[in-house]
C-alpha cells in the first residue's frame, strides 16, 4: 500500500509539472500583454526582444482614458452587463415556468424555444438588424441590448433545474396564500442560487466581451462598448502596440478576476445541470 | 398541478402566471430569433439591397436566382473550401486538447490543480478584439514574440498571417487555444462524475491504466463527447470572429469563412438578399451535420 500511494506522489508531481509547463505555454499571450502594457511603445518594437520592461510606465493606461474615450467605453460596457442580469431573471422566470406550471402550450413553446439554438448567428444578423431599423432602434442601446437579453440555452439550464425543486414546497408557500411571484423571487430564487451564479457569470463575461452587435448597431462612440473601442484603437493607433496592449490588459483583465472569484461554481454549476 | 384546483378562487390568477413568467422571454425570442429567420428565407429569393430598407417597393422577387449565383460565385466556393480546413482540422484538435488537460487536471484536487482549471479556461473568456490585438501582436512578421523566437533558434520568419495556408493554421491554432476552456470544463463535470469504485474494482482485476482509460472512462464520457462534438462542430462551422478581427479574409481570400462572406455580402456590400441566400445555405449544413451526429450516435445504440 505505502509503495503504491508513493507511486501515485511521483505521479502527481510529474502531471504537475506537465500542468505547469503547458499552462505556461497557454499563458503566453497574457503575460506578454501584462509585460508590454507597462513598457514605453518603443521599447516595444527594439529588436531583439526584452522580456521585462526597461522603464515601467503606466502612460498607456492614462491615455486610454484621458485621450482614447475608454471612460465611456467602460460606463457602455457595464450598462450592457446590468442588462444581462436582467435578461436572466427572464430566463430564470422562463425556465420556472416551463418546469413547474402545467400549462397550455408548455410543451410547444419549450421546443420552439430549444429550437432557436440552432439558428446560426449570421442567419438572423440582417433580418434583426432590419427588425430593429424598423423599431427606430438602430444606434439606441436598446437596440444594442434587446436582441441578446435572453438565451434559449440560458432558460433549458434554469428548467433542468428548477425541475428537481420539490412541488409541495411550493404548494406549501400557494396554501400559505403567497402570491406567484412572491414565491418566485422570495423562496425559488434563492434555493436556484447556484444555478444563478453560474449564469450569472456567464452572463457577465457574454455582455462584457459582445463585439459584433455592438459594432453593428452603434454608430456613433457615444455608444460604443469597451470591445468597439478597442478594435477602434487598433485602427487609430496602428504602430502603437503598448497602447493596444493596454487597452487589451483593460478588457481582459476585470474577467480573469471575476472568473478566478467564481470558477468553483462553474465547474460544479456544469456538473449540476446534467451535461455529462 | 392537481392541487391547484382546490382553491377555485384563485384559478384565474394561477392560470395567467405561467403566460406571464414566459412572457418577455418567449417574446424576445419570438421577435429576435424566430421572425428573423421567416424574414431571411424571404429575402434570399429577393434583390434586397440598401435602396430597399427605406423603400420596400424598391425590393422585387428573383426566385432562386440568388441561390443559382451563389453556386458559380468563386469567392463563395473558397469560402466553403476554407471553412471545411477550418472545421476538418479544428475539431479533433479542439476536442482531443480538452480531453487531455481535462484528464491532467482531474488527476488531484488540490490547490495548485484548482489554480490550474482557472489558467487553462483563461483563454476561453478572453475578448476576441484584445486577442486579435495581442495575437496580431505576437504574429507580427518583424517585432512578434513567435519569430523572435524563431530568430533565436536561427530559423524563420514566418509569415504566420501572409501567406493564405499558413494563415488559416494560424487561425486555427488561436482558436483552438480560445476553444479549449469550455470544453475542458464540461468534460472535468463528466470525469467527475464517474464513480471511484469503478476504478478500484478494475484495480483488483489486475487492469492496467491504459485498460482503465477505454474501457471505462472513454465510454463513461461518451455523451460529453457527442455534446462538445456537436457544439464544437456548430461552432467552427460558422467560424467567424477570428477572420473578421484578424485578416478581414485574407490574404487573397485565404482565410475567408461561409460565416465571414455571409457578413461581407450584408453589412460591406448590402446584398441583402444574396447574403440571406448564403446564410441558408450554411443553415442547412449546420443542419445536415448535425443531423449526421445524431444518427451516428443513436447506430451507437446508446441514445
Amino acid at each position: 500500500m505505502a509503495e503504491k500511494q508513493q507511486r501515485s506522489k511521483i505521479e502527481i508531481g510529474f502531471v504537475s509539472i506537465l500542468l505547469i509547463i503547458i499552462g505556461f505555454i497557454l499563458s503566453i499571450p497574457f503575460l506578454w500583454m501584462l509585460l508590454s502594457a507597462f513598457k514605453p511603445n518603443p521599447e516595444l518594437i527594439q529588436i531583439p526582444v526584452r522580456i521585462f520592461p526597461e522603464t515601467w510606465t503606466l502612460e498607456n493606461f492614462t491615455r486610454l482614458f484621458t485621450e482614447m474615450n475608454f471612460g465611456t467605453y467602460l460606463r457602455n460596457t457595464l450598462i450592457l452587463v446590468g442588462c444581462a442580469l436582467i435578461g436572466l431573471i427572464f430566463n430564470a422566470m422562463a425556465g420556472y415556468s416551463f418546469a413547474k406550471f402545467d400549462f397550455k402550450g408548455n410543451r410547444p413553446l419549450f421546443f420552439l424555444v430549444l429550437a432557436t439554438m440552432m439558428i446560426p448567428g449570421q442567419v438572423t444578423m440582417i433580418p434583426v438588424y432590419l427588425i430593429l431599423n424598423e423599431m427606430g432602434l438602430t444606434n439606441t442601446m436598446p437596440g444594442i441590448v434587446l436582441p441578446g437579453l435572453v438565451a434559449a440555452f440560458s432558460i433549458f439550464l434554469f428548467k433542468q433545474f428548477m425541475t428537481t425543486i420539490p412541488d409541495a414546497l411550493i404548494e406549501a408557500a400557494r396554501l400559505d396564500g403567497a402570491g406567484e411571484f412572491y414565491i418566485f423571487f422570495k423562496l425559488v430564487l434563492p434555493m436556484a442560487k447556484s444555478i444563478l451564479a453560474v449564469q450569472g457569470i456567464l452572463a457577465f463575461i457574454g455582455a462584457w466581451n459582445s463585439f459584433l452587435w455592438p459594432l453593428i448597431v452603434a454608430n456613433s462612440q457615444d455608444l460604443y462598448t469597451l470591445s468597439v473601442g478597442l478594435a477602434l484603437l487598433q485602427g487609430q493607433a496602428g504602430e502603437n502596440y503598448a497602447l493596444q496592449m493596454a487597452g487589451s490588459a483593460v478588457m481582459v483583465v476585470p474577467i480573469l478576476i471575476i472568473f478566478a472569484i467564481f470558477q468553483k461554481y462553474i465547474v460544479d454549476g456544469f456538473t449540476m445541470s446534467g451535461i455529462k | 398541478m392537481e392541487l391547484v384546483r382546490k382553491k377555485p378562487a384563485r384559478e384565474g390568477k394561477r392560470q395567467s402566471a405561467p403566460y406571464i413568467f414566459i412572457a418577455p422571454a418567449v417574446l424576445l425570442l419570438l421577435l429576435f430569433a424566430v421572425l428573423p429567420i421567416i424574414i431571411a428565407l424571404t429575402i434570399s429569393f429577393t434583390d434586397m439591397d440598401l435602396r430597399g430598407i427605406s423603400n420596400w417597393s424598391a425590393i422585387s422577387f428573383v426566385g432562386i436566382e440568388n441561390y443559382r449565383v451563389l453556386l458559380s460565385d468563386p469567392i463563395f466556393w473558397t469560402s466553403m473550401y476554407n471553412t471545411f480546413f477550418y472545421v476538418i482540422i479544428g475539431v479533433p484538435l479542439v476536442i482531443i486538447s480538452s480531453l487531455g488537460a481535462a484528464l491532467l487536471l482531474n488527476y488531484s484536487s488540490n490547490k495548485l490543480f484548482r489554480l490550474f482549471r482557472v489558467i487553462y479556461y483563461m483563454p476561453a473568456i478572453t475578448n476576441i478584439v484584445a486577442i486579435a490585438v495581442i495575437w496580431g501582436f505576437l504574429y507580427n512578421v518583424s517585432y512578434g514574440l513567435f519569430n523572435q523566437v524563431l530568430l533565436f533558434f536561427n530559423t524563420g520568419p514566418v509569415p504566420w498571417l501572409e501567406d493564405p495556408t499558413i494563415a488559416k493554421l494560424s487561425l486555427i491554432i488561436l482558436a483552438v487555444w480560445k476553444g479549449i476552456g469550455i470544453n475542458m470544463l464540461i468534460y472535468l463535470a463528466a470525469l467527475q462524475s464517474i464513480p471511484k469504485d469503478y476504478y478500484e474494482a478494475a484495480t483488483i482485476d489486475g487492469a492496467s491504466r491504459t485498460q482503465q482509460f477505454f474501457k471505462i472512462t472513454f465510454p463513461l464520457l461518451g455523451f460529453a463527447t457527442f455534446f462538445i462534438t456537436v457544439t464544437t462542430l456548430i461552432g467552427w462551422l460558422q467560424f467567424f470572429e477570428e477572420p473578421f478581427v484578424m485578416t478581414e479574409g485574407g490574404p487573397l481570400d485565404g482565410t475567408i469563412s461561409i460565416a465571414l462572406f455571409i457578413y461581407q455580402a450584408g453589412f460591406s456590400y448590402s446584398n441583402f438578399g444574396y447574403a440571406a441566400a448564403a446564410s441558408f445555405v450554411l443553415f442547412v449544413i449546420i443542419i445536415i451535420a448535425t443531423l449526421i451526429q445524431f444518427t451516428l450516435r443513436r447506430k451507437q445504440g446508446d441514445m
